[in-house]
């Protein structure tokens, strides 16, 4: 009696669960397409250091120079590099003045550097600034010079008199 | 065809193993694309900037725009200049990021700096953490780089950031920001900034290095990084910092 009670239950709920399969269905396929394209689109080393594409690392590093560094430019110039180190521009870089050169130290013939504006450059550091540090050296140009330019007496690779 | 359902459990089984292996070795292998002597697990990039160095030209802000190709009008280091009088609110002004360096001021009585700004290459950023799909992250030697395939231009990172220090490309409409030279740094150059700097005020270092004069520099001065109350683990030390600056 129980029994056939029982049998009865079970026909039924296997009868009533085509409305729990058929969305389960459903959602599992949907799963299935979502792990599919994610592993299709998400780059295989994704992770690797963190949660971010390591190929970004090289892609950033792709940048070509542009200023060449100091020691690019004294392996030719060593004649200004020695005026210079005897001077107080002894730690200015050369291309903190003559900008940046990278392509010229590549092909030294294709480009040729154009000479500092004198008039804008030795003023950017040496104009009197309250907020400039009281050692740096300074003047008010317009007292000082009288409009002459700098290097007409200052030797810029060393500026002593 | 004699192919019991055990034999094709085991084939699968086969299969399993063998691509996951695969999947291992191309992750291992495939990842690092330039192959070469510099090895990011060796550095761990910052910056000392010593203020009473800083004359305020503008050659670092000058050559950061030529070396990265900075649009005109943004910038990915810019130098204030503070004026402050006592018992007064400081004045804080910076031309055009301090492109062609600043207007004279030569009124005495008055304390007055320099504050050279850039990326602090936090290592606990505030950007990363907001970025919802990994195109900001700290890289493995410290420093805070954009992947510009990933990024949205959603601008969270850009409010993120204490440090003001993020924009909106205008023509690539991804995020950009100082990168520290890293297309420099890691073929053995110094950032841009500090080639240019004629007076030495700014100092690229690396921590893991033993023999970097960093160890020294933060051993015998005051330093101070900006903000520190915001807890980003900022890389960029002050030395002779005022109170005053934010």
């Amino acid at each position: 009696m129980w029994f056939a009670r029982k049998e009865g239950v079970v026909r039924r709920l296997v009868r009533d669960a085509g409305h729990l399969i058929r969305p389960a269905l459903v959602l599992l396929a949907g799963v299935a397409v979502f792990l599919v394209v994610r592993s299709a689109i998400v780059p295989k080393a994704f992770g690797q250091y963190g949660h971010y594409r390591p190929g970004a690392l090289a892609l950033v590093r792709q940048r070509p120079i542009a200023y060449a560094g100091q020691d690019t430019c004294v392996v030719c110039h060593d004649d200004e590099a020695t005026a210079r180190a005897a001077g107080k521009h002894a730690h200015v870089a050369c291309e903190a003045c003559h900008g940046a050169l990278a392509q010229h130290a590549d092909d030294p013939a294709a480009h040729v550097p154009q000479l500092p504006d004198v008039a804008n450059l030795c003023r950017r550091c040496h104009e009197k600034d309250a907020a400039k540090p009281p050692t740096f050296p300074q003047v008010v140009t317009a007292e000082h010079s009288g409009g002459m330019a700098c290097n007409q007496c200052h030797q810029p690779h060393n500026p002593h008199l | 065809m004699d192919f019991s359902r055990r034999d094709l459990f085991k084939a699968g089984g086969k299969l399993l193993v063998l691509a996951s292996v695969g999947a291992t070795l191309e992750q291992i292998t495939g990842a690092e694309p330039a192959s070469d002597a510099y090895k990011m697990a060796d550095h761990w990039w910052g910056m000392i900037i010593d203020i009473d160095h800083c004359i305020g030209c503008g050659n670092c802000v000058r050559a950061c725009s030529r070396e990265n190709g900075v649009p005109h009008g943004y910038f990915r280091t810019w130098v204030e200049r503070y004026q402050i009088e006592e018992g007064k609110q400081p004045r804080v002004d910076s031309p055009d990021g301090a492109m062609e360096g600043f207007p004279p001021n030569t009124r005495e009585r008055l304390k007055s700096f320099f504050v050279p700004k850039l990326c602090n290459q936090c290592a606990a950023s505030p950007c990363v953490q907001v970025c919802p799909v990994g195109a900001t992250f700290v890289s493995p030697d410290g420093v805070v780089l954009v992947d510009d395939t990933y990024c949205l231009g959603c601008r969270y990172c850009v409010q993120a950031c204490p440090y003001g220090c993020r924009y909106l490309h205008p023509q690539k409409q991804t995020v950009d920001k100082c990168t520290l030279c890293y297309h420099r740094i890691t073929k053995g150059l110094t950032t841009a900034c500090c080639e240019s700097c004629p007076t030495g005020a700014r100092l690229l270092v690396d921590f893991k290095n033993p023999k970097d004069p960093v160890h020294e520099i933060l051993r015998n001065n005051k330093v101070e990084v900006l903000k520190p109350y915001m807890a980003t683990q900022a890389k960029v030390y002050y030395k002779n910092l005022d109170g005053a600056v934010r």
